[in-house]
């Protein structure tokens, strides 16, 4: 007989489970955070490497000559800015037409749900120029992109000039297989978005945009440019797009080959590579970059203006210039020339960049780690709550050897409700968690002497606070719960968990990740009989919330720039507030699943502890 | 005496053997047995990092044109076109060497089937001469049973195969019954085959059909590799083999006596960093009897006669041009027959002088019979 069907050895297997569950459970989680910090190890990386056949190798001949000459435009911008005091369209849409392009504009206005104090800004109206470049012998059904922000202030003028300055070289070459699009957008993301909205001909954030005049086929690439300062150090290439999406791994192999071939130094999330990989300092510098990475990913907003073209199938990376306190630099000749040679790369293209992986994770530039390297420190900690989802069956299945209370026939149906009570409740305050903050903000003005981000950060704090009150009134309802109920609802509940992580951790492994490496514990061990204060405590340690208050903590020290407790906090309560403006903004899914999935599955544990 | 005739002898051996020398002079200008020279260039690959494969196939298109074989003797097959691709900084050139030395496009380059008109179905019906009849002669191999064909293919290989046009593989063993149909029908006096793509020895193994000669770039397993890339055009050029076969045939001019055993030493190991191979078993004549020009050429022979030749009598009759065609017995309506007649009054006179020696001969009283 089988394995399962032989019930002396289904017997055998099941105490098995139960006896062994929880250190299988412990190994397990020991196993997954040791594969994860694994994966940063170089032996088990690979070296990255061209997928893309018509890509090929580096093999152009980069010839742009007028770097200082587009410093000299970048300038001419940063005056015409100032004395706009915002986009200088006029100026642009001029400059652009004496490069050769055909110029258009578009108008957005849009209004947030609620003032953003790190911009500051509340109602956006502005503009984005773009120029598109003709291919000169090709039909008019591919594009590329390449577009540098207009920023308030002194940053990006450099951008902007080393883009009219690539407009003027590409003008004057034949070789063109694709239209060219140069784009200069206003306020940085939200004009970014305007303009891609526009392009597709979708709407999907409410704003309200003039629709584009002109436009260029389907885009295959796009490359953002962030340079504030004349000369450079390094290039930073910022891969992390809207949901935690990466681009083709195949753009980041072309920025690292021309970086290689040009001789410029290149850094993926502002840290420099190592060769010293079997040393402690070498391999722990490259977890710290690889962290960085996983950390960027899971708060799930894009992370230079790249980031919103990869919902729509476009590959997009920002590429930063990082002056930094270093001998060798680099000028913007050299930084044109690169960008050419990519953009040559880039032409030669038939298909959209597909050869090489979508989802991977990188410790450095020169390497990666694949979905299929990753996924299994995620499975491990999956497997913890499929076992115990098991146990809690053969817990459930086999009746218990004396039964005193309650008869057996009154499991089953309030054992329904029991579950559904809870369910239904812990969502609900979810919901309230991700509708109350925002609607309710000018009510908490007008009580609360604070302001309007604070209002709604404020509001959502209390809410979730409020959430940790609930058990004690749940229970005071309409019946009496049963002995073992809390079991039903703790298989539910793990279950739930795990589907949810699960999806999760497909779309963006790193939130799946740090949400599974918090919340698998709490789901594993929680029990009404544990001592109350101190799991109590160790939950709300846990929790979904705690968990972002880490985060930020780790980030600022894994950027070398520690902060204190109250500067963190104050980090932390802008987080918040950034994170439920990307969603209302751009369309972003972490506050979301936090508020509507995450937080109630966390609630029905916190019910599960308080139990009666 | 003796001495007379031992000269007399000597002089007629030698006399002998001179005549016998200058005679057997024509017979080695026909010891190839052709009278003809065809090509079939074939390039299977398009996209622009393929390049290289339409610049060998016109090198070697231009090399064969240099050497006299005319465009109405070649079908030339090119997958993609290079010279007006978008990508191409140079319009209108396809360059063989980088620093862009030499423009094997030209300008009087005529290719017969283009982009995707270049199919296993077209290779292979144009082989074989199955070709429907609306099909233009420009696109025929139009050759007989004293041709020399030389067939080059380039491409994307593999063991036993060469893929066209991204879609479709040509296997080695339908090659060889393409030339077996072509032996059959009498379509070629030799075929000379070479190949230059990866694993390029397994297309002519299954050969099997007589005076085929056959040469590749490579073994099977090994990779044919590209020469040199250019940086302002930004991809490889050329690929080695045809590259150093274009510098050899470069030296080639219509007179050359450059042979087989010279061809198959292009591109030794060293340079071409693939091992090329070549078969000549099927091949009937002696490789290093066989001259380049035999197939990469069209040498017009002369044929230099020592002989007398008598011509017979003149024709009597004399037509005029337009009656030597069918068509006149269409527009005339009997056939012209010339008729003899005599000259006018020669019977009459002819029979007065028969009667007259009668009468005379045998007397008068005779004539009262007569009338």
């Amino acid at each position: 007989m089988g394995l399962l069907s032989d019930p002396n050895r289904r017997r055998a297997l099941i105490s098995l489970l139960t006896r062994l569950n929880a250190p299988i459970c412990v190994v397990c989680y020991m196993a997954g955070v040791a594969w994860f910090m694994g994966l940063a190890f170089e032996p088990f990386t690979l070296r990255t490497y061209m997928s893309e056949n018509a890509m090929g190798s580096t093999m152009v001949e980069e010839r742009f000559p007028a770097g200082e000459r587009a410093l000299g435009t970048g300038r001419e911008f940063s005056a015409h800015k100032k004395k706009a005091g915002g986009m200088p369209v006029d100026w642009l849409v001029k400059t652009m037409q004496s490069r050769g392009l055909e110029v258009f504009t578009q108008r957005f206005s849009r209004r947030l749900p609620f003032p953003d104090e790190d911009k500051e800004r509340y109602m956006v109206k502005g503009t984005n120029v773009y120029g598109i470049l003709r291919a000169p012998r090709a039909p008019r059904t591919e594009a590329l992109v390449l577009s540098a922000p207009c920023s308030p202030g002194d940053d990006n003028n450099q951008a902007v000039g080393v883009l009219l300055g690539l407009a003027q070289y590409f003008r004057n070459q034949v070789f063109w297989a694709k239209d060219i699009i140069f784009l200069v957008n206003e306020h940085d993301l939200i004009g970014m978005q305007a303009w891609l909205e526009g392009y597709h001909h979708t709407n999907t954030t409410g704003m309200d945009w003039s629709p584009l005049q002109g436009r260029g086929g389907s885009i295959q690439a796009a490359l953002s440019l962030e340079l504030s300062s004349d000369v450079v150090t390094s290039l930073d290439l910022v891969l992390e797009g809207l949901n935690g999406q990466l681009p083709n791994l195949d753009l980041a192999n072309l920025f690292y080959a021309f970086c290689q071939k040009i001789g410029v130094l290149c850094t993926t999330q502002g840290k420099l590579q190592r060769n010293d990989w079997d040393s402690v300092s070498g391999y722990s510098h490259a977890v710290q970059t690889m962290m960085l990475m996983v950390m960027k990913q899971a708060s799930g907003r894009p992370w230079g203006d790249h980031g919103l073209f990869l919902r729509y199938h476009i590959e997009a990376a920002t590429i930063k210039g990082i002056n930094s306190f270093r001998q060798y630099k680099t000028d913007a000749t050299t930084i044109g020339r690169l960008l050419e040679g990519m953009y040559r790369k880039l032409n030669n293209l038939l298909e959209r960049l597909h050869q090489s992986y979508f989802f991977y994770l990188m410790p450095s530039l020169s390497h990666f780690v694949s979905i299929g390297y990753y996924m299994p420190a995620f499975g491990l900690l999956a497997l913890i709550l499929l076992l115990r989802a098991l146990d809690l069956w053969i817990q459930l299945a086999t009746p218990p050897t004396f039964n005193l209370n309650p008869p057996p026939s009154q499991m089953s149906s309030p054992g329904v409700l029991s579950v559904l009570t809870p369910l239904v409740i812990s969502h609900l305050t979810g919901v309230a968690l991700y509708t109350l903050p925002i609607h309710f903000q000018e009510i908490a003005v007008e009580h609360f002497p604070v302001s309007e981000t604070e209002a709604v950060v404020l509001t959502a704090i209390a809410v979730y606070t409020a959430g940790l009150a609930l058990p004690h009134n749940t229970h005071r309802g309409l019946f009496v719960p049963p002995f073992n109920g809390w079991k039903v609802l703790k298989l539910v509940a793990v279950l739930y968990l795990a589907v949810l992580l699960g999806c999760t951790a497909l779309i963006n492994f790193s939130l799946g990740f740090i949400l599974a490496l918090t919340l698998v514990p709490v789901a594993a061990f929680v029990t009404p009989d544990v001592p109350k204060a101190l799991s109590a405590f160790i939950m709300v340690i846990l929790s979904p919330a705690c968990t972002l208050l880490f985060s930020v903590f780790l980030f600022q020290e894994l950027q070398e720039m520690p902060v204190s407790f109250l500067d963190g906090w104050m980090l932390y309560l802008s987080v918040i507030s950034q994170g439920i403006l990307d969603h209302a903004l751009y369309g972003s899914l972490v506050y979301p699943l936090v508020a509507l999935l995450v937080y109630p599955c966390w609630l029905l544990f916190w019910n599960i502890l308080f139990w009666k | 005496m003796l001495a007379i005739f031992a000269v007399q002898l000597t002089l007629a051996v030698l006399v002998t053997s001179v005549f016998a020398c200058i005679q057997y002079r024509p017979l080695l200008f026909f010891s190839s047995g052709h009278t003809n020279n065809w090509a079939v260039l074939v390039c299977t690959s398009r996209f622009w990092f393929n390049y290289r494969h339409v610049a060998n196939t016109l090198s070697v298109y231009r090399s064969v044109k240099r050497l006299g074989i005319p465009d109405s003797h070649i079908v030339l097959m090119l997958a993609d076109d290079m010279a007006c691709n978008h990508r191409n900084p140079k319009p209108a050139t396809v360059f063989s060497h980088k620093n862009m030395e030499l423009n094997v496009y030209g300008d009087d380059v005529e290719v017969d089937y283009r982009g995707y008109e270049v199919t296993v179905e077209n290779f292979l019906r144009v082989l074989t001469g199955r070709l429907p009849p609306s099909t233009p002669r420009s696109k025929r191999l139009l050759s007989d049973d004293r041709s020399n064909i030389l067939i080059y293919l380039t491409g994307h290989g593999g063991n036993g195969f060469l893929k066209f046009q991204d879609s479709e593989e040509i296997s080695n063993v339908e090659l060889a019954d393409a030339f077996e149909q072509m032996w059959q029908k009498r379509r070629y006096n030799e075929l000379l085959f070479i190949i230059d793509t990866c694993q390029g020895a397994s297309m002519y193994e299954r050969f099997y059909s007589p005076n085929l000669m056959a040469l590749a770039s490579s073994q099977v397993g090994e990779d044919s590799l590209s020469h040199q890339p250019d940086l302002a055009i930004g991809v490889h050029l050329m690929d080695r083999y045809t590259f150093y076969l274009l510098e050899f045939l470069e030296d080639i001019h219509p007179s050359s006596k450059a042979n087989m055993n010279d061809l198959f030493k292009v591109c030794p190991k060293s340079q071409c960093v693939s091992t090329p191979g070549h078969r000549t078993d099927l091949f009937l004549r002696d490789p290093g009897s066989a001259l380049i020009t035999d197939f990469f050429g069209s040498v017009r022979k002369v044929e230099i006669t020592m002989e007398t030749i008598n011509l017979t009598e003149p024709i009597q009759q004399t037509y005029s041009y337009v009656d030597q065609l069918p068509v006149s017995e269409i527009i005339h309506q009997k056939p012209k027959q010339k008729d003899w007649h005599p000259p006018d009054g020669f019977i009459l006179g002819l029979w007065t002088l028969i009667l007259l020696v009668f009468f005379k001969t045998y007397g008068m009283k005779h004539l009262k019979h007569i009338f």
